[in-house]
């Protein structure tokens, strides 16, 4: 096991309920562990969610982190990957002044040459949307804030697995 | 909140009457067979009160002095019996004060279900009178907890934290109930529950790995058990003998460990740890295969993790896979419950005695003895110790009374020095190290078990973080021996002082006031005690008397427990002096 830092996956299936990120965001705060991102959504199952948490850790504390994930009553089951391991993606979103669009004629190039695509324009401004690679969002935010951005945000990491996950399978164990 | 829960509770519905949400919360823990519980009445958890009033027949509410006092009684029930305790308390401020107990209960593992009255729901969030996020502020320190708004949420979350609190590796749940879900009325009905979805409280023991374990028992020259709580929660203690006898095993407890083997059984070897005994902390270093059996390695117990059994093949028997590679690396990790693990471990052992190997402990006992221990038990010197005290209470009780202890020096002399020939009979606070633990936690204990002699043992200072629980004992007329080691010190923390910080007292001389007036102040019978020939008889009257009763005894003042291994070294370099 490798004893330098890397970044690491820890997904997590649990039960849908209030107050179970206070719980788990708890054990990272308790150990001083910093989340680098953080994501939850709905899962293939009904019912349960999925949390999506990147860390930069040692593996052999990763491991010891799903051991106190597990343990919570309502996580039913916690992964930890590599990014090498896993299908990933961030997404993020440019607000720009309208009159860049038409006074700068670079932005376009920018935005074509980095297969953005453009959700929203009005007069006043006008709306990126970039997803990727976190290297690739923010080269682009690089690009971009030469010109000026009004309002700039990046989300969570997303990431599916490149094995499987059976999870309705461990419920059903769990239920016999 | 719980919607998988309550839905099948539904299918499966009994007959239901109509009743209010506070009544339900009674009704469903004279469900779940408690018989009584600890608290403290106020604004939000009123309406409880009130059914707690109609069926006071079926529940006997114990009025704490403080929400404290409430949870360190429902753990000294729930210790002693291996029951589930309960304490209840309304929102705000008597919620908070539940939490150095629940936190305890966390870390020693004890189920315990605390119930907590809320605001109307309505209100909350707006910092309304008594307002507090009590499950926000629990969260960190609770197995499970959650928030009932509504009446009909109320039985399937009680069965639940009945459920969580006590399958498993145990601990505590906590549910605070809106006032408005007290008094809302719905129809009633309970069902036990069995299981939740998303845990898995038992891991299963794999048969391989216990082969494994065997494997590495049978070949052993130097095998060493160290057992903890998980025995005693498991109620593994006859198989845990089985296996000691049945392989000739030095068994080493830990000292939440302690009384699941008799004090007086051959292969018990006495306790590891900070303070433990001198044999079993040194051998740790020379035995060649280290069976762990539920325990977790705390680092009282470790010394310094980089020295600690590095010669030996690690095996651990263990119920919580977390606690696997946590702190020490297993070679051979078996999950499950320690009962059915060591059953199926039995059958597998060869019969040995290790006779070369149990002569090294009895070798590094004498040395113990001589350095140690005949001067704590048989003092020559002025003073007396606190080792003398717990003698003369051995030879009262014969080894069958609880001890539950407080934290500090006594507490260590008390863990070293008591006799136990009755499993959960050492009832003290382990990994928290609550001081003012001990006096409320005797009350649970006698109270859960009214036939048994319970014995408080408390130093000067912790004794006066809770005393104002002797007007529980008063009040519920609980026969309890309180026992105050008083050394007019914060001891513990002033012998570190004279060892580490070169003798420099920083606030851990007690000023104390006349503790025998206090006692006679709650009607319980008092006596102080200062010197050695007065002091047979007195703990004599004491452990013959019917009813509570109070024994101040003033021992020396700079006292220091030995054997020590100090912050940071390791289990062979533990000091005898």
């Amino acid at each position: 096991m490798s004893t330098e830092k890397e970044l690491f996956t820890v997904s997590i299936y649990t039960e849908n309920n209030i107050g179970l990120l206070n719980r788990i965001s708890a054990i990272f705060q308790r150990r001083h562990i910093n989340i680098e991102s953080l994501n939850i959504s709905a899962s293939e199952i009904d019912n349960v969610s999925r949390f999506t948490i990147v860390v930069n850790m040692i593996e052999v504390d990763v491991k010891k982190i799903i051991g106190q994930i597990e343990k919570q009553v309502e996580v039913i089951k916690a992964y930890y990957h590599t990014l090498d391991e896993v299908i990933y993606q961030i997404s993020g979103l440019f607000k720009v002044k309208s009159e860049l669009l038409f006074e700068e004629p670079q932005i376009q190039n920018i935005i074509k040459k980095s297969h953005a695509r453009i959700v929203t324009v009005n007069k006043e401004f006008f709306v990126i949307e970039k997803s990727g690679r976190k290297e690739e969002i923010v080269e682009l935010y690089e690009q971009l804030s030469v010109y000026g951005i009004m309002q700039y945000t990046r989300s969570g990491l997303i990431a599916v697995t490149k094995d499987e996950m059976r999870i309705t399978e461990l419920l059903e164990t769990y239920n016999n | 909140m719980e919607i998988q829960t309550i839905k099948n509770n539904q299918t499966t519905k009994k007959a239901t009457e109509r009743i209010s949400g506070s009544e339900a919360i009674v009704r469903c823990l004279i469900e779940e067979g408690t018989k009584i519980i600890y608290g403290y009445p106020g604004g939000a958890i009123m309406p409880v009160y009130d059914e707690l009033f109609k069926f006071q027949d079926k529940i006997h509410h114990v009025l704490t002095r403080h929400e404290q006092g409430a949870t360190h009684s429902a753990q000294g029930f729930a210790r002693i019996s291996g029951q589930v305790g309960v304490a209840i308390a309304t929102s705000g401020p008597g919620a908070t004060n539940l939490i150095t107990g629940i936190a305890d209960a966390q870390i020693d593992s004890t189920p315990m279900v605390c119930i907590t009255g809320q605001v109307f729901s309505h209100l909350l969030g707006s910092d309304a009178f008594q307002e507090t996020d009590i499950v926000g502020i629990s969260t960190p320190v609770t197995k499970w907890n959650c928030q009932v708004t509504k009446a009909s949420d109320i039985p399937a979350a009680i069965a639940k934290a009945f459920y969580i609190a006590k399958s498993g590796r145990p601990g505590p749940v906590l549910i605070d109930i809106t006032k408005d879900a007290q008094l809302e009325e719905f129809d009633f009905s309970y069902e036990k529950c069995t299981q939740v979805r998303s845990y898995n409280p038992v891991p299963k023991t794999e048969i391989a790995a216990v082969e494994a374990a065997a494997k590495l028992i049978n070949a052993a020259k130097k095998p060493l058990i160290v057992w903890g709580q998980g025995v005693i929660l498991s109620e593994a203690e006859k198989q845990l003998i089985a296996v000691v006898e049945k392989a000739g095993i030095p068994a080493a407890w830990t000292i939440l460990g302690a009384s699941a083997i008799p004090t007086s059984h051959p292969l018990n070897v006495g306790m590891v740890g900070m303070h433990g005994n001198y044999a079993p902390n040194k051998l740790t270093n020379e035995c060649d295969v280290l069976i762990a059996v539920g325990m977790r390695f705390d680092d009282r117990v470790t010394g310094t993790l980089a020295t600690y059994a590095k010669q030996a093949k690690i095996i651990h028997f263990e119920i919580d896979p977390a606690e696997i590679d946590k702190n020490v690396k297993t070679d051979v990790a078996v999950l499950g419950d320690a009962k059915a693990s060591l059953e199926l471990l039995l059958p597998l052992l060869e019969e040995k005695k290790h006779t070369d190997w149990h002569q090294e402990f009895k070798d590094l006992y004498a040395i113990e003895y001589e350095k140690v221990i005949k001067d704590d038990l048989y003092p020559t010197k002025e003073g007396l110790t606190m080792g003398e005290v717990l003698k003369e209470i051995n030879i009262q009780s014969k080894g069958n009374a609880a001890i539950v202890t407080d934290v500090g020096q006594h507490q260590m002399i008390a863990c070293r020095y008591a006799d136990f020939n009755i499993t959960k009979s050492n009832i003290t606070s382990g990994g928290l190290g609550t001081m003012g633990f001990g006096l409320p936690a005797a009350i649970g204990a006698k109270m859960a078990a009214p036939e048994r002699e319970v014995v408080s043992i408390s130093g000067d200072g912790g004794y006066q973080m809770t005393i104002q629980e002797l007007g529980t004992i008063f009040q519920q007329k609980a026969a309890v021996k309180v026992v105050v080691l008083n050394n007019d010190f914060l001891g513990m923390v002033r012998q570190w002082q004279q060892l580490f910080f070169d003798k420099r007292y920083a606030s851990t001389e007690m000023v104390n006031p006349n503790f025998v007036k206090i006692a006679e102040g709650y009607y319980i019978k008092a006596k102080k005690v200062t010197k050695r020939e007065e002091l047979a008889a007195a703990v004599k009257e004491m452990m013959e008397s019917k009813e509570a009763y109070f024994l101040e005894v003033c021992v020396e003042k700079e006292g220091n427990v030995f054997p020590m291994i100090p912050t940071g070294a390791s289990v062979s370099d533990i000091r005898l002096e």
